[in-house]
């Protein structure tokens, strides 16, 4: 990690730092096509929004023409796959110190063309505060995010920039100023600066990290002597701030002086801020602003200061993007002249930059590689509106992750060895994608530097990006690839394993026809699950993949575990089936292939026998080798034009194929094309499978629903299923009734 | 009395006068347990540290607020009252983390009897003590706070008020070792942290045993005990008229009623109680920033070495230059919260810039400094007296939840 630019680690000396080697074109991403600019100069930091488009490479898949049907039977392709170039818009919020401002307005004003550009005074006002995190000092992790956030309201926002702002938030819209202390952010800075003649506000903070306040501050057992503990006193309390230099003649550390500075500004700031609450009955306090901005020595003094003056009432909580809130908010309102609210926006997690650490030598944050004080967030516009699915019990309270690796030390150190392990195989099978493509490799190699450094971050500060969970990083790994025009490695992939499906379809099913009712329901249910065998997400599966093309979907079923599995609610299922059928079956479709022609197809076809109608709802975008709705799309026509159940079922709506809005490998059920969401309440729908490790394990394995519904997965990952108590290729199959 | 050693060993570049510095205490995170225990609502009496009316001889009355009452007394009171009435010299003893604290009573009524049956050293402290303002290099007797013809336990005197900085109390302590403090059988009454602190050298240094008294209790007798004597015939008590006008008035506060109140301490650091009566208090937060952080911070940017020297030149001082203000950021008012732009946004917010650091004197930083612990401890106050507003209120409705 050498390249280490202006950050340097405090050696920098007065004024501006011009002579910085920014890397400006890796800050100011994607400016020449900036649409719309914004500034907000503050006290000591300098926003920059804008709003751009990135054209950037997707896969399509669509029929070949019907006037070459005869060679289609030759051809092992159910389909053709083109690379199309699509626009998408993307918001680029930037934050760094002031010191900065001249040598990146250059660049600047340099890159943009024909840019409305205004200036924004962005409050922080009535934000939605999300990823919000408490900090703990001996915990593992330190940082803990609340993965939910179901009543926020009303809450304490105290915003610490150059002074303080205390805002009573009621409800999104409803906010209130109500007090606010002259002693904040700039008061650190500017007696600082004065005390230590440093002038960098991160230099100062690491300053402050290595002092010690006793040296400086007078403590109660400097005035009580040993005597505290007989009177119950807690001898380390700061009796006066600063104490000691007014009575000893002595010279003070620039580090001790700088930490007694920041217990006192952080002790001020906890006692109002809990004063605030105690008055307004709040026991929330959320805090932002460049005080905080995610250095781990301020949470900690601001914690530790709200939990002493609050008695632990109150909960000092954190913003992942505090600062750009506000930003985000007016800029979006901006920016979207037709309606901001028809949108979804999704964090791209490959620009944007980590949690700062407070040691960013330690560390390769890239926030702090890239001149020490480089705050980046980039945001998607979704191409859809997301809402919850409206079957959730409680949406307020959904956690789609069932395990938080942030939490979970050991799972953490797994699967971050399990990624990094895999990226060998990803990169192969990227360059592998792009045949004609000469600088494939070039990228490729560029993609695996910027997962790696991810990962390496991850392994340092498991908070850097949010949660982090088995979904963020399959998330982020998307993400990187598309960054560098990997827009779907998988493609030729699943286009030959649809084809090579789609030819044993017909007598799959024949065989399923010729069963006894009972022994068929064991067998489509196998057959899901065979199929789900075949996930190249899955190290285990992606090696014998790669070494034995032909490994088939009857060796697919050896493999699986004889019942009773690992979990298994087999039996009342089929109770269940043995009941009046489901008006409407909801099912997320896995992979490609076997997986979904040969497993899912039959299952929709049994239950469309049974006068379930069926919303088969499949990825929008492409996420490993995970089935896309474009794809569904054709292969529904191919199998329909096979067999008659489908043809009519789709041809009369009982069959509705339709995208989910996601382009994860895993699933996050409050985030749901709107469309779909509207559907699944207009047909009632009362059943909900979700199948693969991805979807119905990794996330969704505790979540609640209101009807009922099959979670069902080969667990393909050996830690895993170690760790749930079984062994590779453990089935987990998990009938529920409706949630209460 | 000889004050060669007090003297002598008073000689260095001492820094004299900081207020008081009754505990206050602000958590200091990487120590896990520094946490302080809030002290409950205490009665001033049932603590064991507390002025309660005993003694350990049982005899002696110590108490200044049951003085004035003893002074109305009748004639068979006083007479017990001079039975039980502690021989001189009568001292009260404030040891705080910066300063110290001496009260002296000086009798004034003493009769030939009594001059004459006076030992040596006695007469010695009341005349080094009444005929010097200073006493060695850092000691001062503040005489325009004397408080003169004051009726205490039925004698007639002065009272003085007299400091030194902490950091002198060994040679306090040896002074009393070599002036033989312990043959007068006076009996030490004293209080703030270093009552505690200096215990063990005032006995093995001094051959003196300390009363240790609870300093929370000592300040709340204390301060009704001089408003009820008034100063020289004057309120002690006092506020000013519309402060926010230069030409704001001192005017004298009525303290009949004054319960119930919110005592905002400021010693090195600074102590609120609560007070609801007399014996009837609680501490209710404190921080610190106080008075401690006010000098510390002085010294360290200015260089200055006195408290005196501080504070001229904080009167001197132009802190908008230091600090930032509502309009530097918004170039004027900021209507829409309510504040106008003289308002200080950011203390000491303008120092994050070079040249504004290179173009504020040492007076402007000295005011700017005055100007932050000050308004700071007003906007705490301020907060505590609207919570306890509520806390009031909680008290009402309990009381109307004790209705059967």
């Amino acid at each position: 990690m050498a390249e280490c630019g202006a950050s340097g680690g405090g050696s920098s000396g007065d004024g501006l730092d011009k002579s910085i080697t920014l890397p400006p074109d890796e800050i100011f991403r994607n400016l020449e096509n900036a649409k719309r600019f914004a500034i907000d100069i503050g006290g000591s930091l300098t926003k920059l929004a804008y709003y751009s488009t990135v054209q950037h490479k997707v896969a399509r898949v669509r029929s070949f023409d019907h006037a070459g049907q005869d060679a289609e039977r030759d051809r092992e392709s159910p389909y053709e796959i083109s690379v199309q170039e699509e626009v998408t818009p993307r918001l680029h919020f930037i934050k760094f110190e002031n010191s900065y401002i001249e040598a990146c307005l250059d660049f600047v004003r340099d890159h943009l063309v024909n840019t409305e550009t205004k200036v924004i005074h962005a409050t922080g006002g009535g934000n939605i505060p999300h990823e919000a995190f408490a900090y703990q000092k001996d915990a593992d992790p330190e940082f803990r995010f609340q993965t939910n956030h179901p009543h926020i309201f009303p809450y304490l926002l105290v915003n610490i920039g150059s002074g303080v702002s205390i805002v009573k938030v009621e409800t999104e819209d409803r906010f209130e100023w109500i007090g606010g202390s002259s002693i904040g952010g700039g008061t650190f800075w500017g007696l600082g600066a004065l005390l230590t003649r440093t002038q960098k506000f991160d230099e100062l903070l690491h300053l402050a990290a290595r002092g010690q306040h006793a040296n400086v501050d007078m403590l109660v057992q400097d005035i009580y002597g040993g005597a505290h503990q007989t009177l119950g006193l807690s001898g380390n309390l700061i009796a006066s701030s600063f104490g000691k230099s007014a009575t000893t003649d002595q010279e003070f550390f620039p580090e001790d002086m700088a930490k007694s500075l920041l217990h006192m500004i952080s002790n001020d700031i906890g006692q109002l801020a809990c004063f605030y609450a105690r008055l307004h009955g709040l026991d929330r306090v959320y805090f932002g602003g460049f005080f905080i901005r995610g250095h781990p020595v301020t949470m900690r003094t601001i914690t530790y200061s709200i939990s002493f003056f609050s008695k632990g009432e109150v909960q000092a909580l954190f913003l992942r993007h505090e600062g750009y809130l506000g930003a985000i908010g007016a800029f979006l309102k901006g920016a979207e002249q037709d309606n901001p609210d028809q949108y979804s926006w999704g964090e791209n997690y490959a620009g944007s930059s980590g949690l700062m650490s407070s040691a960013p030598e330690l560390g390769p944050a890239q926030g702090t590689l890239k001149g020490g004080t480089f705050d980046l967030l980039e945001m998607d516009r979704l191409e859809r509106p997301l809402v919850s699915l409206p079957l959730l019990l409680d949406p307020a309270s959904y956690v789609p992750d069932t395990v938080d690796l942030t939490d979970d030390a050991l799972a953490r150190k797994y699967w971050l060895g399990c990624f990094e392990d895999a990226l060998d195989g990803v990169v192969k099978r990227a360059v592998a994608s792009q045949p004609g493509a000469a600088d494939a490799a070039e990228r490729a190699e560029k993609f695996r530097h910027k997962y790696w450094d991810k990962l390496q971050t991850l392994r340092l500060q498991p908070f850097a990006y949010g949660t982090l969970t088995v979904r963020s990083l399959l998330d982020t790994r998307e993400h990187c690839l598309n960054e560098f025009n990997f827009p779907d490695p998988y493609s030729q992939v699943k286009q030959k394993e649809n084809g090579v499906a789609l030819r044993c379809f017909r007598q799959v099913v024949q065989a399923l026809d010729a069963l006894a009712w009972e022994e068929r329901q064991l067998a489509l249910v196998r057959g899901l699950l065979a199929g789900n065998v075949f996930d190249w997400g899955a190290k285990a599966v992606s090696d014998v993949l790669e070494s034995d093309p032909q490994f088939g979907f009857e060796e697919a079923k050896r493999k699986l575990e004889e019942r009773p599995w690992l979990v298994d609610s087999y039996d009342t299922w089929l109770q269940r089936l043995k009941g009046p059928p489901h008006k409407c079956a909801l099912i997320f479709a896995d992979n490609s292939g076997v997986d979904v022609i040969l497993g899912v197809f039959p299952f929709v076809r049994e239950l469309l026998s049974r006068g379930t109608e069926v919303i088969l709802a499949c990825n929008s975008g492409p996420a490993l080798n995970d089935v896309t709705y474009g794809e569904s799309l054709l292969v529904a026509e191919h199998i329909a034009a096979m067999d008659p159940v489908i043809h009519s079922a789709l041809g009369e709506e009982r069959l509705l194929l339709m995208q989910t809005g996601s382009s994860s490998p895993c699933l996050d059920l409050s985030r749901l094309d709107e469309r779909l969401a509207v559907l699944v309440q207009e047909r009632g729908a009362d059943l909900v499978v979700i199948e693969g490790m991805g979807r119905a394990v990794h996330t969704n394995y505790g979540a609640a629903l209101r009807c009922e519904s099959l979670k069902l997965a080969v667990l393909k990952n050996p830690w895993l299923a170690t760790r749930l108590g079984g062994r590779l290729f453990s089935v987990i199959f998990k009938f529920e009734a409706p949630a209460q | 009395m000889g004050t060669g050693r007090l003297r002598a060993s008073m000689e260095r570049p001492g820094r004299a006068a900081a207020p008081s510095a009754p505990s206050t205490g602000e958590p200091a995170p990487e120590e896990p347990d520094g946490r302080g225990q809030e002290p409950l609502r205490r009665r001033a009496n049932s603590t064991s540290v507390s002025a309660a009316g005993t003694s350990a001889e049982g005899a002696r009355r110590d108490r200044p607020s049951s003085y004035s009452s003893a002074a109305a007394a009748s004639r068979q009171r006083l007479e017990s009252l001079r039975k039980k009435r502690p021989l001189f010299p009568w001292f009260g003893l404030d040891i705080g983390g910066t300063l110290v604290k001496l009260v002296y009573f000086e009798p004034k009524d003493i009769t030939a009897e009594e001059e004459e049956a006076e030992v040596e050293s006695l007469k010695s402290i009341r005349k080094y003590l009444t005929s010097n303002v200073a006493y060695g290099s850092t000691g001062i007797r503040d005489v325009h706070l004397e408080l003169k013809d004051l009726t205490l336990c039925g004698r007639k005197g002065n009272l003085h008020f007299i400091r030194f900085p902490t950091h002198d109390m060994p040679a306090f302590i040896q002074m009393g070792r070599d002036k033989n403090f312990s043959s007068l059988h006076t009996v030490f009454c004293a209080t703030g942290g270093g009552a505690y602190k200096f215990e063990q050298d005032f006995l093995t240094i001094g051959d003196l045993q300390l009363r240790k008294l609870d300093e929370l209790d000592c300040l709340i007798n204390g301060i009704l005990y001089i408003d009820s004597v008034g100063f020289n015939g004057r309120s002690q008590c006092y506020y000013f008229e519309n402060p926010a006008d230069p030409e704001s008035q001192k005017l004298p506060f009525d303290l009949k009623n004054p319960y119930p109140l919110l005592l905002v301490n400021i010693g090195s650091g600074v102590s609120i109680l609560a007070v609801y009566s007399k014996n009837n208090y609680k501490r209710v937060t404190g921080t610190s920033l106080g008075g401690g952080t006010f000098f510390g911070l002085c010294c360290l940017l200015t260089g200055c070495t006195t408290f005196e020297e501080a504070l001229d030149m904080a009167s001197r001082g132009d802190s908008t230059k230091v600090d930032k203000l509502v309009r530097d950021i918004y170039g004027g008012d900021y209507e829409r919260f309510g504040l106008p732009g003289w308002t200080v946004a950011s203390s000491f917010g303008n120092m994050m810039s070079k040249e504004k650091r290179e173009a504020a004197s040492k007076e402007d930083l000295a005011r700017a400094t005055l100007i932050t612990i000050t308004n700071n401890i007003g906007s705490i106050a301020r907060m505590c007296a609207l919570n306890e507003g509520y806390f009031g209120a909680v008290g009402a409705l309990l009381e109307l939840l004790k209705i059967p």
